[in-house]
């Protein structure tokens, strides 16, 4: 580890070397991406309007017209689907946003300040983790009100707590450094101490976490856009479309399997990719969890 | 023993009381005021005074908390304003359900989790090993409701073997019960299955490298003998630990799975509180389903500790 300065040319190329050569990483990475172009280019590439529906193709099956059918008012699930990746990829990035930037702020706080902040601020997390994080999402879900904006902060509140544990360990660690020292000795700022020695040596595992966290607020999203607590219908969303699906399971199957599928290709994808980068970040991780 | 129980008994009260303060605060998340949704049209000054008067809402927050603890320490939740019956009461009617649901499931992936896992390892990069991990890694990444969907339109609408939803209970017909529990158990395990097979197979594989293995082998004990013996149980041992916590997550599960096979538990209850707007519910729940975590939580270190020689010391 260094401080300040980051890696040589040699070294970066050599992590990159190393990128492209990680398999997982690689899959996981493309995948991931071609869902984010996906989200971005839905207007064109949606063959329809996801929103309109069509009363003269109800439930049909999947054709040239609606290579993946049609839903229980006729509209198109291939441009329904492609349309929800919007959803699930910014319920995943905001709500994991939201817990970054609360958990690094507490687990910075936690892990560097120390007595008795940190064993409040422990305890605080413990509680949080006492309540199975659905049953909490739910439950703030069900308090703020069903809509995206409150899923994702109820999603985000939830992750906090795995960002604080993770942010603090590190810091503990990081902060005992001999550089540290040095830059104490040398007169740095607590601010200056956190941000240009601590924080930057100590982002690798949250980067990781971060990466995995996505894939579960996704999950979290798609359950309760499922549930109706989500994204609210006619918008579309995984887990919304799932839920209208459950009523016409032996009319249309088509309308419950790809939504699903692409929740589980996306979901595997940001696995793939933050397993890949644990390997990249984070060896000693990877020995224990592979051998 | 007793200096270790009462050790993490000391940090598991004012963890309790925390969640107990969180629970209650959901409650004031709520937008608008309560009083005046209870009031109705009229918004009668004096039936509100007289509202805010009974359900102590005119009281500072801390009180209204020290009210609210006090009612739960007694066993008092509060009541359904749906179903107009005690909290508590419904909360006990729809555990056993939920319980049976996460017990098979917990069944059912400790069998596939510790078996696959094992297998993985001894066949250490073999296809099997291979396979295994790629399964555990679909595992991890499937939604459970998507699962019971895809199981529902096989086992339920083109074999017609299983029923798609509902539940009957054990006492009525012990066989019907199976049959419509058996699905909804091995989706809501999948998750957990998959997570203790990638535990189990890394312990193995640790514990494969230890000397008393190499000795164990080189002394001419069968190869078999020795993993199910010696290393897998030494390898076990966390794992256990790990499934009583895991239990958690299973309850989370719940929630979902019995809402897509219309399961009368725990989940259900809460789902449809947050619908009926039946916040007393809701909070029953959560701080139910806290208690029961902590309480797993507790055994599992209590079991760890009984079994792993060095923490006694």
């Amino acid at each position: 580890m260094t401080s300040m300065a980051g890696p040589g040319p040699l070294a970066r190329r050599q992590m990159l070397r190393r990128a492209f050569a990680n398999r997982e990483l690689v899959i996981g990475g493309t995948i991931v991406l071609l869902f984010v172009l996906v989200a971005c280019l839905a207007p064109l590439l949606a063959p329809y309007d996801p929103l309109q529906a069509n009363f003269l193709t109800i439930r049909k099956a999947p054709s040239w017209s609606h290579p993946l059918g049609t839903d229980e008012v006729g509209r198109d699930v291939l441009s329904r689907v492609i349309y929800g990746a919007r959803t699930s990829l910014l319920a995943g990035v905001v709500s994991v946003s939201i817990a970054v930037a609360i958990g690094v702020l507490f687990g910075l706080a936690a892990g560097y300040v120390g007595g008795i902040f940190d064993l409040l601020a422990m305890r605080l997390i413990d509680a949080m983790l006492a309540i199975p994080s659905l049953v909490l999402a739910i439950a703030l879900a069900a308090f703020l009100g069903p809509n995206l904006t409150n899923a994702m902060i109820a999603i985000g509140i939830t992750a906090t707590p795995a960002f604080v544990r993770v942010t603090r360990a590190q810091v503990m660690a990081v902060k005992i450094e001999t550089y540290v020292e040095g830059a104490i000795s040398v007169g740095d700022t607590h601010l200056q101490l956190l941000t240009r020695h601590i924080l930057p040596n100590a982002i690798n595992p949250i980067i990781v976490q971060a990466t995995l966290a996505i894939s579960t607020a996704i999950i979290a999203e798609a359950s309760l856009s499922f549930l109706g607590l989500g994204q609210q219908p006619p918008a579309p969303s995984w887990g919304s479309m799932l839920n209208a699906a459950r009523g016409f399971l032996s009319q249309a199957p088509w309308m419950a399997i790809w939504p699903g599928a692409a929740i589980f290709i996306v979901v595997i994808s940001f696995n793939l990719l933050g397993d890949g980068l644990r390997d990249l970040l984070d060896p000693r991780e990877t020995f224990s969890e592979r051998s | 023993m007793l200096k270790f129980l009462f050790g993490r008994l000391a940090i598991m009260v004012p963890t309790l009381l925390l969640v107990t303060v969180i629970v209650f605060l959901l409650q004031n998340l709520l937008p608008g005021d309560p009083v005046i949704a209870m009031a109705g049209e009229n918004r009668d000054p004096a039936v509100i005074a007289h509202l805010r008067a009974k359900y102590h809402l005119d009281e500072p927050l801390p009180v209204q908390y020290g009210i609210w603890l006090g009612g739960v320490l007694q066993g008092d939740f509060g009541q359904s304003l749906h179903i107009e019956r005690p909290v508590l009461e419904l909360a006990l009617e729809k555990l056993p359900v939920t319980l049976q649901l996460a017990g098979m499931a917990m069944v059912i992936a400790l069998v596939i989790g510790i078996t696959a896992g094992t297998l993985a390892a001894v066949k250490h990069n073999t296809w099997i090993d291979y396979a295994v991990r790629i399964a555990g890694l679909c595992g991890l990444s499937t939604p459970n409701f998507w699962l019971g969907i895809l199981l529902i339109l096989l086992f339920s609408v083109e074999l017609g073997w299983l029923p798609a939803s509902g539940y009957v209970s054990p006492t009525e017909d012990l066989w019907a019960n199976l049959k419509a529990m058996i699905m909804p158990a091995f989706v809501l395990g999948n998750a957990v299955a998959a997570i203790l097979m990638r535990h189990t197979r890394s312990a193995v594989l640790q514990e494969m490298r230890e000397d008393y293995v190499r000795t164990a082998i080189a002394k001419g004990l069968p190869r078999r003998k020795v993993i199910v013996r010696h290393v897998l149980y030494n390898a076990l041992v966390p794992i256990i630990t790990l499934a009583a916590l895991e239990f958690g997550l299973l309850l989370s599960g719940a929630i979902l799975t019995e809402q897509v096979f219309t399961i009368p538990g725990f989940g259900k209850l809460i789902v449809d509180a947050v619908f009926n707007r039946d916040y007393a519910v809701v909070q029953g729940v959560v701080l139910c389903t806290a208690t029961i975590y902590m309480v797993l939580n507790l055994a599992a270190d209590l079991a760890y500790f009984m079994v792993n020689p060095r923490m006694r010391r």
